[in-house]
Formats: C-alpha cells, sequence, structure tokens
C-alpha cells in the first residue's frame, strides 16, 4: 500500500469529482461536503465507468406517497442500469447485503513542495492502494 | 385412501344454474328489477368461461342441461366423496361481478352469497366459500365484505385478474383494508371484465389466445400490487393466485427484479426485491399448473419458484384440467404433497388455520 497524490484539494470542491489514474487504475475522487471518497471506475454489477454516473440523492418512502429526500447528493448511478452505489462506502442500494463498489481510503494531507526559495503549502489529496 | 383425502381444496367452481336460481336469494327490489327487465332468463356466464367451452366443465361432470356443479349433489358426488378433502373452496365465476352498474352488480353478488349460504354453505360442513364482490366498486365490495365477515365459512374475497383498472390501483384500497380487518386473502381469480382486451396488444380472434394470455393478465395484477405499494401499505394482506398456470411466475419475477433494480427510486417503499415479497405474501393455486415437459424440468420450475410455501392443492372442479382421479400434476415432489395438500392453505387462510385432516377444527 503506497500513497499517491492525486489532486489539490481546492481541484474538486464540494459536490465535485475528478477521474484519476494511478498505477494503471481509473479512480473516482468525490468531494461530500469537504469530505473525500475513492471509488474504483468500473461498476460491479458489468463494469461500467461507474464513476462518470450521476450524482444523485437517497428517494426515501416507507408507504406510496410518503415522499423523503435523504442524503442529498450521495449517491452515485451507474449510467448503464442506473444501480445506485452509497459513494461514502461503496454498497449497492438494491443488494446491500451482496454487491459493493469498490472503495479506496482518502486522507487529505498538507505535502511541500521543493523548491528553492519559496515553500508553498496546500492540502493535496492522497489515495493509498 | 387417495393422496387428497384430508387436503384443501383452495379452488372449486359452484355454477349458478339461472338468473333464475338466485330470485329467492335477492333482496325485493332487486327481486323485482330482473323480473321488469327479463334477467331472470339470462345465464350471465362470463366470456371468460363460456359454458359450451370444453375447459368449462369435464364431460363427464355435465348434467342434463349441459352445465356442470349446479348443485350440491353433484358436487358431493363428483368431487367431495371422491377426493375427499377436509374442505373445499367455492368460487363462483358470474357475471354478477362486473355488471356495468354497480349497484346492480352488488345486488347480483349478494343473491350468489346468500345461494351459496343456503344451498352448499348450510349443507355441507367440508364447504366454504370466497365473498363474491362487485369488482369495479371497492366501497361496495367492502360492504359486502363487512356484511359477511362474521360467517367463518367465507375464508377469502373474489376478484379477477384483470378489470377496468390494474389491482393496484388506489381505487381499490377500501377494499385491500377490509380484508386485511378481517384476515381474508385477496383471491385473484383468472379472468377478465374484458373492459380491455386480455391481450394488452388488442381483441384476439380466438379462445385459444385470450385464455393463453390470462397468465399475462396476473402478470399485470401483480406488477400493479407490487409497484403502487399495496404490500406496504397493507402487511398483513394475503394474495392468492387462483388458475394462473403457475409456471409463467418465475420469469416474471426476474423480469421485475432486474428492472427494480435500475428504477427503485421510482418506487422507493418497495425496500426489498419483488421475489421476496411474492414468496412472503403471495400463494398460487395448483390446477391448472403448466406443466414442463419432462420431469427434470418441472423440478427446475419448482426450484426457480423458489418457495414451498406457494402453492395450494386445488382441483379446479369442475374445469376440465385433469381426467379421472389425475388431480395432481404428474412428477410433484412427494415430499412436496404434504405442504401443498395441506399445510400450505392452512397458512394462508386464517379461517382454516384450525382445521385437521378429517375436517375437525380442533381448539
Amino acid at each position: 500500500m503506497a500513497k499517491h497524490v492525486v489532486a489539490r484539494t481546492a481541484e474538486i470542491p464540494p459536490g465535485g469529482r475528478k477521474l484519476v489514474t494511478v498505477r494503471g487504475r481509473e479512480i473516482g475522487i468525490f468531494n461530500l461536503d469537504g469530505e473525500f471518497f475513492a471509488l474504483f471506475n468500473r461498476c460491479p454489477h458489468q463494469g461500467a465507468a461507474l464513476c462518470s454516473g450521476e450524482i444523485v440523492s437517497r428517494l426515501e418512502s416507507a408507504l406510496p406517497g410518503d415522499y423523503r429526500l435523504s442524503r442529498p447528493g450521495e449517491m452515485l448511478r451507474c449510467p448503464w442500469h442506473c444501480w445506485e452505489f452509497d459513494i461514502r462506502t461503496g454498497q449497492s442500494w438494491c443488494e446491500p447485503n451482496s454487491v459493493h463498489a469498490r472503495t479506496f481510503p482518502v486522507t487529505t494531507e498538507p505535502l511541500v513542495a521543493e523548491t528553492v526559495d519559496v515553500t508553498i503549502a496546500e492540502r493535496y489529496v492522497v489515495v493509498t492502494l | 385412501m387417495t393422496l387428497t383425502h384430508g387436503a384443501i381444496d383452495c379452488d372449486i367452481h359452484p355454477t349458478v344454474p339461472s338468473a333464475r336460481a338466485l330470485l329467492p336469494h335477492l333482496e325485493p327490489y332487486w327481486r323485482e328489477h330482473l323480473l321488469r327487465r327479463g334477467l331472470e332468463r339470462e345465464s350471465f356466464d362470463i366470456s371468460a368461461y363460456p359454458s359450451g367451452s370444453p375447459l368449462t366443465a369435464r364431460p363427464d361432470w355435465r348434467g342434463a342441461n349441459g352445465l356442470a356443479a349446479t348443485n350440491l349433489a353433484a358436487i358431493q358426488a363428483q368431487l367431495l366423496d371422491p377426493f375427499r378433502p377436509s374442505a373445499a373452496i367455492c368460487n363462483v365465476l358470474h357475471g354478477a361481478q362486473m355488471m356495468m352498474s354497480e349497484d346492480l352488480s352488488l345486488a347480483l353478488c349478494r343473491g350468489i352469497n346468500n345461494w351459496l349460504i343456503a344451498e352448499f354453505l348450510d349443507r355441507d360442513p367440508r364447504l366454504r366459500a370466497s365473498i363474491t364482490v362487485p369488482i369495479h366498486s371497492a366501497e361496495l365490495a367492502a360492504e359486502e365484505v363487512e356484511r359477511l365477515a362474521g360467517d367463518p365459512r367465507f375464508v377469502q374475497i373474489l376478484l379477477l385478474a384483470m378489470a377496468e383498472l390494474p389491482l393496484g390501483r388506489r381505487q381499490m384500497w377500501p377494499l385491500y383494508k377490509v380484508a386485511e380487518k378481517y384476515r381474508l386473502p385477496i383471491g385473484i381469480h383468472a379472468g377478465s371484465s374484458f373492459r380491455h382486451p386480455p391481450s394488452a396488444g388488442g381483441w384476439g380472434s380466438l379462445y385459444l389466445e385470450d385464455y393463453v394470455s390470462y397468465a399475462q393478465g396476473f402478470a399485470g395484477a401483480l406488477n400493479s400490487l407490487l409497484a403502487e405499494g399495496v404490500f406496504q401499505k397493507f402487511p398483513d394482506l394475503k394474495v392468492v393466485l387462483i388458475e394462473s398456470g403457475v409456471s409463467w411466475l418465475p420469469a416474471s419475477l426476474w423480469r421485475i427484479d432486474k428492472t427494480w433494480r435500475g428504477v427503485r427510486s421510482e418506487v422507493p417503499w418497495l425496500a426489498q426485491l419483488p421475489t421476496e415479497i411474492v414468496r412472503d405474501r403471495v400463494r398460487m393455486t395448483l390446477q391448472p399448473f403448466d406443466s414442463p415437459p419432462d420431469r427434470a424440468a418441472l423440478a427446475r420450475v419448482l426450484d426457480q419458484i423458489g418457495s414451498d410455501d406457494m402453492l395450494l392443492y386445488s382441483s379446479d372442479y369442475p374445469h376440465w384440467q385433469f381426467d379421472g382421479m389425475d388431480v395432481l400434476p404428474d412428477g410433484l415432489p412427494p415430499a412436496l404433497l404434504p405442504k401443498i395438500l395441506f399445510d400450505n392453505p392452512r397458512a394462508t387462510y386464517p379461517r382454516l388455520a384450525a382445521l385437521n385432516p378429517v375436517g375437525e377444527t380442533t381448539a
């Protein structure tokens, strides 16, 4: 497991995402209100480019006619068959026990750029895999 | 002793010989109404089961008038005595359920229920019945259920698979509410009130295509109940698909499961796979069983249905589904028979739960 710097935090605003390639693997980096999450860009159902799917909320209802929107902007909908996954956990909504999108740990860390005269401290998005 | 001795037969069809037979059982207003219009001369056969169709009655069970199962003596001689069920549920198929006038529909359904009590239920303790209701008025149907729910011999409410609206629509909910209140399963029988063609593609020319299309009618009814959230709204409601053919079910469930995964945000109340809901809440009567051509394939179909609890024994008497005493479809696994013949019906119908195989009710 090695850490890989993949983006500046400022590149991915809340609600945004960035597709990166780390060691040949495409990974989607998502910012949910300042928290960063990483998902493998491959739907566990049939292999579609999951991270290019629409970012949606959970539409919930205990009974017909009783509608509730929860977790705004925290679900990822696969572009092929519209299976929905929790961006935080990769858990599938329709098959929560058996289908998971692969996730990777993400941290944000300050890194020091190597320069002679000037030191620029910025926060970078770092993925571990 | 036959295999069916002590079984609960979940679908038999006493036949109203003519509207004239209902006259003594109608309220005075409606008796006069029928006589003024000359309706007592009508048969009110439903188009799904015309009396002359070979499927409607086994030839050796037809009486001199060409009709079968029109009186208790015939039902005793042809069904109750030879097959020896501990109980048999009467489902009357009749135009009463689908009259254009909802009031006339209720009046005739009441007449049929009264006729059932007087001619059958009061005269043979083995008989039970579904409450015949006007299928195009949930309010009036609920009223008739309220009238009869206190009689424990009525164990179910009878609908047809295809009516004016898909069965899950909210207009039907007042009936489901009362069904749940009295723990009466909703029995959905094959057939249509023919407000729409049995095939969604339009009117066919021949009985063959109509009859075969009834399986799609069941799929449509079940899809509607699932999509509209009836099973969530009425968590104690059970549904029995009567005379559906059975083996169409697995492919239909695969299709709705697959589609639900992609569009579940449209029906968020469906929080589990439709198949799981169906296995828990829906039951199917055995005859007619659209058997695959060989036993291995039959075993696969049963495996695909995926639950030993779903099938309920039925003879479908007097419909012509079998000859002689061969009421059970060939090749059913022997280990499954006690469930199909007795345990599953008892678990499905709360009012039969205490029945033992000799037809006595235990405390």
